[in-house]
């Protein structure tokens, strides 16, 4: 029962990474309609450069502040610098291109820091919150900020005009261009915005991964199931999805399948969502007349 | 040059890629008057209100109240005061209706005066008001129709550009909207552009009228003018 518990708390915890990751994936593809495959590889670089900042002295939390907001203007340059030259070339162009900036990225990171395997500190205690069994501070601290970064975003979409316009540009970007929204504006905000919260979910779970320039291709994997599973255009199911997927990989790999096989479950989450449901839990089924 | 018009549009040529669609059109709009822009399918009125609002490939003179419009983008269109409602609707689905509107009048919330411009929509579609927090793809279609209207005059617009209004609209509800429509331009003094395959219908609202066919406008005129005009009788009123 502990052992339950423990992987339940654990899989939240790993969950709430997968949550946050989804989120950027789900808001950019509500934007653009392409889903970003480099994402994994932005937040490892941010998670890079936040090592880089507290190994040069810099505080925890203010190496994590300084990395958030470098990111996001990383993501806004990316929007306008690249994206912006693609944005009316055919789908498998614009692919091509996450595709590339993935390749370009990691190899960056490794040629820059190095292939080594180093150590990432958390800013949360050793000792697990008033000394249970089930779930050490890390894990918790992983949960409390996904629900604040989610909460956070929820409030921006909810609640500012900013917010307001960037969901009408993602909804349909002509009728934003004839209020005289600058949809290519909000495109690149929408970009920083999911850069920032990558880099977040990088530096949460790089202190249980370690970091090299691969940690995020697995983490990636789960991100795209989670947003699949949830909704690939429900920023709710990507958040619900994610939570699911943690439990379910740990569950899976404590009492089903073994750890080796973790990733499998990914995959195995992938292929059924499409094939079954591809519009996911909370997804919009599309319906084309012709 | 006419200054005094809000909308003068000179030997506009307008394309898709490669494929001309717009040879040479000529319109105007008044002062708070009301212009109609009548044509078969794929005569290019669609077209011709995308390139007034710089949406498309576009190259001629377009001057709005004798500023040159024609260089700038769509968004930049917009902010000088020219209102678009696309053909159909163009409706933020997602979002609520009022969410909608608030969008309409984004370019202007600092001004203080959006409350009012909330207050002057809602009197004129009061069924709006009830359905405010509503999801906008679930409005009706013409209830979608009265909320692009709407966003439109959030902006404040100078000029108000309608694309096929009636279109799959009930006639009782397309009668709402007209009248609406003439309370709008009568009232606020917004000039109008209104694209229309039901002639009768726009003959009716508009003072002046025109003719679109295949690219290029072959007459133009008051409404009576064309009324007693026979090709345009038998090809668009039906006797």
């Amino acid at each position: 029962m502990e052992q339950l518990l423990h992987q339940i708390a654990a899989g939240l915890a790993t969950g709430g990474v997968y949550a946050s990751l989804a989120l950027a994936l789900v808001m950019i593809y509500q934007a653009t309609h392409h889903v970003n495959f480099a994402q994994g590889e932005l937040a490892m670089c941010s998670t890079y450069l936040a090592w880089w900042l507290i190994g040069a002295g810099v505080p925890y939390w203010l190496a994590f502040l300084i990395t958030v907001v470098v990111s996001f203007f990383f993501g806004v340059g990316i929007e306008r610098v690249l994206i912006r030259r693609v944005e009316k070339a055919p789908v498998l162009s614009v692919v091509i291109v996450f595709i590339g900036m993935q390749f370009i990225l990691n190899s960056l990171a490794g040629w820059v820091f190095g292939y080594t395997i180093q150590q990432f500190p958390s800013p949360f205690p050793e000792e697990p919150p008033f000394g249970n069994p089930f779930i050490n501070s890390h894990e918790l601290g992983i949960v409390a900020v996904t629900f604040f970064v989610v909460g956070l975003l929820w409030a921006f979409f909810r609640f500012t005009p900013a917010g307001l316009a960037l969901r009408g540009a993602a909804a349909n970007s002509d009728s934003a261009g004839l209020c005289g929204i600058r949809v290519g504006s909000m495109l690149a905000l929408g970009w920083g915005l999911a850069a920032a919260i990558g880099a977040v979910a990088g530096m949460l779970i790089a202190p249980v991964v370690f970091l090299d320039p691969n940690m995020m291709a697995g983490i990636l994997i789960y991100a795209f199931a989670a947003a699949l599973l949830g909704g690939i255009d429900s920023p709710v199911g990507a958040v619900i999805g994610g939570f699911m997927l943690g439990v379910l990989e740990n569950l899976a790999g404590a009492y089903l399948i073994g750890t080796e096989l973790k990733l499998t479950v990914a995959l195995v989450t992938i292929v059924t969502v499409l094939v079954v449901k591809p519009s996911g839990l909370l997804g919009k089924v599309v319906v084309t007349r012709v | 040059m006419n200054s005094l018009n809000t909308l003068t549009v000179k030997d506009l040529h307008a394309s898709y890629g490669a494929i001309q669609v717009l040879h040479g059109v000529n319109v105007e709009v008044s002062q708070g008057g009301a212009t109609a822009v009548l044509g078969a399918n794929g005569a290019g009125k669609t077209t011709l209100l995308r390139a007034i609002c710089g949406q498309i490939n576009r190259r001629g003179t377009i001057e709005l109240n004798g500023e040159a419009i024609d260089r700038l983008d769509t968004a930049d269109i917009a902010r000088r005061g020219v209102a678009h409602v696309p053909q159909g609707r163009g409706t933020f689905t997602t979002l609520t209706a009022e969410e909608n509107l608030r969008l309409g009048a984004y370019t202007r919330r600092k001004s203080g005066k959006v409350q009012q411009d909330f207050e002057l929509v809602y009197s004129y579609f009061p069924r709006l008001y009830e359905r405010r927090n509503q999801q906008a793809g679930t409005l009706s279609g013409g209830e979608q129709q009265m909320l692009a209207i709407g966003r439109a005059l959030m902006l404040e617009p100078k000029l108000l550009v309608l694309d096929e209004p009636s279109f799959g609209l009930a006639p009782r509800i397309v009668q709402e909207i007209f009248g609406i429509m003439r309370k709008i331009n009568r009232e606020q003094r917004v000039s109008v552009l209104v694209v229309e395959q039901n002639a009768n219908l726009a003959l009716d609202f508009a003072d002046r009228a025109c003719v679109l066919e295949t690219g290029v406008v072959v007459t133009t005129g008051s409404p009576e003018e064309m009324r007693q005009n026979e090709d345009v009788r038998r090809a668009y009123l039906g006797y």
